[in-house]
């Protein structure tokens, strides 16, 4: 699968739509999109996983940056669709109980909504 | 383009270097070798240092070279990574011959391995950061902060988060090694391969490196072949092993295979028993010889 990314906003958040494989040749991609991302005034950030078949250290460093750049903002910064290539590298780096992980983008979004209620 | 005479046996198909690679196709029933070594001869004077070896490191597995000080296992690694040339034999990685390989391919194959090297070979005018960002800044065009990331996930995963400001020099010998390992995993290789990883360390971090190796092998499928001396470590994180003795491969089989031996070297070897046909010598010259005689004519045979 080649690598890809799409991006929609619904109701102030941002889905990350990303496909392929996350390496050090295509996080830069991932950076960019974040980066991007973040100076948009929107409430979270949901990264789709689903597609992912295979990531990097660079791939979970750049999702690090963008659990970074959430705090600092104060936004909130969300994984879903974690397969076991995926999860396994989180894992290894002892990052799986740092990042919101939910199962799909569906979960994601309806936690994401019961946090802007919340706040709200 | 794929070239092959026969089925088998695996060792005698036909390959072609200098630039054609030529796949030939696995036997069924055989796993996927990712280093396949065949007939692999190097000497270093009147010492022969690998002798005739032939053997297949599998992929998604971890191999451990086993052997005593000096039975050519270091020799071994560093035929199979190409640091080295042999005088004779193939080195396959990959799909490719690197004892035939040119500089630039070379360089591309080694983007997939990583290496632990017995004394560590950090850069003792770098700091531990820069030493393990060195592949990246080297290899990638990836962000500082995304560097930063990477480097202090490598350095929690050895358990040495914390020092990256130090100097090599400010450290043991045992965290030394467990910076090398940080840098060996950096790029994320396809493989590694670890010369002495747990000589020199402490039980614990022992202990730890073992299981890291284990951990990048069945969580990441990264291919690991270690050479060590340490039998107990060896068991629990190999799945196949491979035993040299003065440049001989003598048992090669899986954990159960070599505990089970009958082979009185592997025994003696797997035992650390001092009486057995092993010697301890290195010379078939007679030692009252090397003492009573003139010194030119008792230097024996190297064994």
């Amino acid at each position: 699968m080649q690598f890809d990314i799409k991006t929609t906003e619904k109701k102030n958040t941002a889905l990350v739509q990303v496909q392929g494989e996350v390496d050090m040749y295509s996080s830069p991609s991932l950076r960019d999109t974040l980066a991007r991302l973040f100076k948009n005034n929107i409430t979270a950030v949901v990264v789709d996983l689903t597609n992912v078949s295979f990531m990097d250290s660079s791939g979970i460093a750049t999702l690090v940056e963008g659990l970074q750049w959430s705090k600092k903002q104060k936004r909130h910064f969300i994984l879903a669709g974690l397969g076991d290539t995926v999860y396994n590298a989180l894992s290894l780096t002892k990052l799986d109980n740092v990042f919101t992980i939910h199962e799909n983008v569906h979960q994601a979004f309806e936690a994401v909504t019961k946090k802007n209620m919340k706040e709200s | 383009m794929v070239l092959f005479v026969n089925l088998t046996p695996r060792y005698e198909q036909m390959h072609i270097c200098r630039g054609i690679i030529v796949d030939t196709p696995e036997p069924v029933g055989y796993l996927c070798p990712m280093i396949r070594v065949e007939n692999l001869v190097k000497t270093y004077g009147r010492i022969v240092a690998c002798n005739n070896v032939s053997c297949r490191l599998e992929e998604k597995k971890v191999t451990v070279i086993l052997g005593g000080s000096g039975s050519g296992k270091s020799t071994l690694l560093r035929q199979v990574t190409g640091l080295e040339k042999p005088d004779s034999g193939s080195v396959f990685f990959d799909g490719m011959d690197l004892t035939c390989a040119t500089k630039k391919a070379l360089y591309e194959k080694r983007k997939k391995m990583g290496m632990l090297f017995q004394g560590s070979a950090l850069f003792n005018y770098l700091t531990i950061f820069e030493n393990i960002a060195f592949p990246l800044r080297e290899h990638t065009k990836i962000a500082d902060n995304v560097i930063k990331n990477i480097v202090t996930m490598k350095l929690e995963m050895v358990g040495l988060r914390g020092t990256e400001h130090l100097m090599p020099s400010q450290l043991s010998g045992g965290m030394m090694k467990r910076v090398g390992l940080a840098r060996a995993i950096v790029m994320d290789p396809k493989v590694i391969f670890y010369d002495e990883p747990t000589s020199g360390l402490d039980p614990i971090s022992t202990g730890v490196i073992g299981k890291l190796i284990k951990d990048l092998n069945t969580k990441l499928g990264i291919t690991s072949v270690v050479v060590s001396h340490d039998i107990a470590s060896s068991f629990k994180i190999a799945d196949n092993i491979i035993i040299l003795y003065y440049g001989d491969i003598i048992a090669q089989g899986t954990v159960a295979q070599i505990q089970n031996s009958t082979d009185e070297r592997v025994v003696q070897f797997v035992t650390g028993a001092p009486e057995g046909p092993i010697s301890f010598t290195r010379t078939d010259a007679s030692y009252i010889d090397a003492l009573l005689t003139d010194n030119d004519k008792t230097t024996g045979k190297m064994l």
